[in-house]
């Protein structure tokens, strides 16, 4: 019986021990969580397959190099953070936060508390980055792009009477819409109908569509994923009505939806940085390499994952960071660099870091006969 | 009367023992980062299958909207933590209070709950709970709150109406839920928690009132013939069950900088349900083994990557059917009559 339960005990502290042990090695360890499984999947292994690209990209190159891993989060904060945990174990030097918000919020508390440099490449809310000095975001916050489109439509005269439909028990939806509306107040668009759906419930929007039409609006912002939007181009086609619509960056991907009709996209603008179809030498040989690897167009997601491992790269690189460095030594090594770094990237060129927030130029884009097309 | 007694005293030595273990081995930096990460969840899901183990295994009514209790505790109790922020310095002490206010609005909704649901019984019982767990995910999906120096500021669909003084801060927004807890969860926090979960459960099955509870579940007629007033004691263990889920809740969201009402969705009220049927119905012991072990065990199989969830549920199955097979509850009394034997020896 003794000897039964020392050799348990032996066991168990042997794993332990295993589990923490120190491996010499000689590529820097980068880590990210994102949900790879569930509902919001495709955003995580959009960014997961991207960032695997860009690291096997810059190992070929011979220069510094890195090892990728990430795990599993299913768009969770709970689960998020067990993900992390896992990942500092696993040894990781450099974090690539969160692929959603809410996840993120929880990582990059962690990213603070443990000195790990993270740079997040899609979670957009402003609670990731508010009072970090060392949590970055590849993506535009939500903020930002909802005073962003209403500064475009402004500007561009595109129209006057502006209706939008909204989420609302989405932190996304909800985040771009707070600052369309601040901002359309104070450029002097006029809001004619100001209409809502939630989850569950996002498959019938005949009255939104109809308040819009009866308030004559000739404009509708989609603050949205592409799914709903997909069927409100539907559903308003089907009721005749033919307004301008106006998405943000998670319009992206409606064109090579399943089962959609491109047709009905056919003058839809939306702000984003990313375009799959540009002629851009970088874009058209990443966008390739990811059609190979993974037999689809690769979304915004994946073309943000992608930039941000060639920033770090880089920014490792401009810092001498080596592979032997702990995560704190990078870390400080990093922020420091940050300060002055300029990017040019696949969603955007001469990007900078101003407390964690990225500058850069959102590009309006118009799908015409069923591609984007740039409008400047 | 015998083996509750047994069981009672594993149930402590097991909670007492593991906080033991886990101390010392955190103390020496023998613990990896998941491990010691992970500490905080299972002490709210230790207590969030004991006190759901309460309704169903005791009381014998199928609770589907647990998460609801947990939900109004983590939302109250972190409102409370952040209000407090300056007025109570001491982190403990903060984090004590938020579990006691979280508590008290989990019984309060527990309360409110039972009048119509307790007049329920079986599938509709559970139904109705079930809803009620939806309703309480959408009206936290759907809340606004502020805080300034002059108070609090509820608003329903929209922030707009909520003016803050200076250094007012927003605590309820919405479906972004509670942004920038600062985490005072501690695993001692949680350690005594369970320890008093413990003894509140044990000490109301043992009673009178115990007693009246589990006679209602044995045979509802029976017992209020011999005048025992059902629905005072029903509502006694289901407001005592959902108080300690919102001391739970509360624990459990200020573990975390962010909490959502969509966490405390459906899928964790079932996931509460799951821990206590592995654990057995009415099986203190059994659910708090269980709680660790499916908390821990999603983190143990990271190393099969995408087919993780997959070789859970193939687990799940597993352990099912083993612990259900007619030889493994023998080799169970087996072993507990052995304990029983031995400690009576001991006695002697």
């Amino acid at each position: 019986m003794n000897k039964k339960l020392y050799s348990v005990v032996l066991a168990v502290l042997m794993m332990a021990v295993c589990v923490s042990g120190v491996f010499a090695q000689d590529a820097i360890k980068i880590g990210g969580t994102g949900p790879l499984t569930g509902g919001a999947a495709i955003y995580g292994n959009a960014v997961a397959n991207a960032a695997q690209i860009a690291v096997d990209e810059i190992n070929e190159l011979g220069g510094l190099q890195f090892e990728l891993r990430y795990e599993d989060d299913a768009h969770d904060a709970e689960k998020a953070v067990n993900a992390f945990n896992a990942l500092l174990d696993w040894g990781m030097q450099i974090s690539m936060s969160s692929v959603t918000s809410k996840p993120a919020e929880a990582t990059s508390e962690l990213n603070m508390e443990e000195r790990v440099f993270g740079m997040t490449p899609s979670a957009s809310s402003t609670a990731v980055i508010e009072g970090k000095d060392n949590v970055l975001q590849m993506c535009f916050t939500d903020p930002n792009q909802g005073s962003a489109s209403a500064a475009y439509i402004s500007n561009n005269d595109l129209a006057d009477k502006v209706a939008v439909i909204w989420k609302n028990d989405d932190v996304y939806s909800k985040g771009v819409y707070d600052t369309f509306m601040e901002e359309a107040e104070e450029l002097g668009l006029e809001v004619v109908s100001d209409t809502t759906f939630s989850d569950g419930n996002d498959t019938d929007f005949s009255v939104q569509i109809a308040d819009a039409q009866e308030k004559g609006a000739e404009l509708v912002f989609l603050p949205m994923y592409y799914t709903p939007a997909s069927l409100i181009l539907a559903q308003a086609d089907a009721a005749g009505y033919d307004p301008i619509f106006f998405g943000v960056d998670g319009m992206d991907g409606i064109l090579t939806m399943e089962g959609f009709d491109a047709s009905l996209a056919e003058g839809v603008i939306l702000l984003t940085p990313f375009n799959a179809d540009s002629e851009d030498e970088k874009t058209a040989a990443f966008v390739a390499k990811y059609q190979e690897l993974y037999g689809e167009t690769p979304n915004q997601f994946a073309a943000d994952g992608y930039d941000v491992v060639w920033a770090l790269a880089e920014a490792c690189e401009e810092a001498g960071v080596t592979a032997d460095m702990s995560a704190e030594e990078i870390n400080d090594a990093l922020i420091e660099v940050f300060k002055t770094f300029t990017f040019d990237g696949i969603t955007g060129e001469n990007m900078t870091w101003d407390e964690g927030a990225v500058n850069k130029d959102p590009k309006g884009m118009i799908i015409q006969d069923g591609a984007y097309v740039g409008l400047d | 009367m015998k083996r509750k007694n047994t069981n009672k005293y594993v149930s402590f030595a097991l909670v007492i023992a593991a906080y033991a273990i886990m101390m010392i081995l955190t103390a020496s930096g023998k613990i990896t980062r998941s491990m010691q990460g992970m500490l905080v969840p299972i002490c709210a899901y230790i207590v969030m299958a004991i006190s759901l183990n309460l309704t169903v295994g005791i009381l014998g009514e199928l609770s589907l909207g647990h998460a609801g209790f947990m939900s109004m505790g983590a939302f109250t109790g972190t409102c409370a933590a952040l209000m407090m922020t300056e007025s109570v310095p001491d982190e403990g002490l903060r984090l004590g209070i938020s579990m006691v206010i979280g508590a008290i609005f989990g019984g309060i909704a527990g309360f409110l709950i039972g009048i119509p649901v307790l007049r329920l019984k079986g599938d509709y019982l559970a139904i109705v709970t079930l809803a009620f767990g939806e309703i309480i995910k959408s009206i936290f999906n759907n809340l606004y709150v502020g805080f300034d120096k002059y108070g609090l500021n509820f608003q329903l669909l929209s922030e707009k109406g909520i003016k803050l003084e200076e250094g007012g801060r927003m605590l309820i927004q919405g479906a972004m839920g509670i942004s920038k807890i600062k985490k005072i969860s501690t695993f001692t926090a949680g350690f005594i928690l369970i320890i008093l979960t413990l003894f509140i459960v044990y000490h109301l099955v043992e009673s009178r009132y115990g007693r009246a509870i589990m006679a209602i579940r044995d045979n509802r007629i029976a017992a209020e013939s011999v005048g025992v007033d059902v629905t005072k004691y029903k509502m006694t263990a289901f407001v005592i069950s959902a108080a300690l889920a919102g001391a739970a809740g509360t624990l459990f969201a200020m573990n975390y900088s962010t909490i959502t009402a969509n966490k405390f969705d459906f899928n964790t009220s079932i996931l509460i349900l799951v821990l206590v049927v592995l654990g057995g119905l009415g099986n203190i012991t059994g659910s708090i083994i269980s709680a660790t072990l499916l908390t821990i065990l999603p983190e143990a199989l990271r190393g099969f990557a995408t087919y993780r969830m997959l070789v859970y549920a193939i687990v799940l199955i597993v352990v099912m059917l083993f612990t259900n097979a007619s030889g493994t509850k023998m080799l169970i009394s087996n072993i507990k009559a052995k304990l029983g034997g031995n400690k009576e020896e001991e006695e002697q």
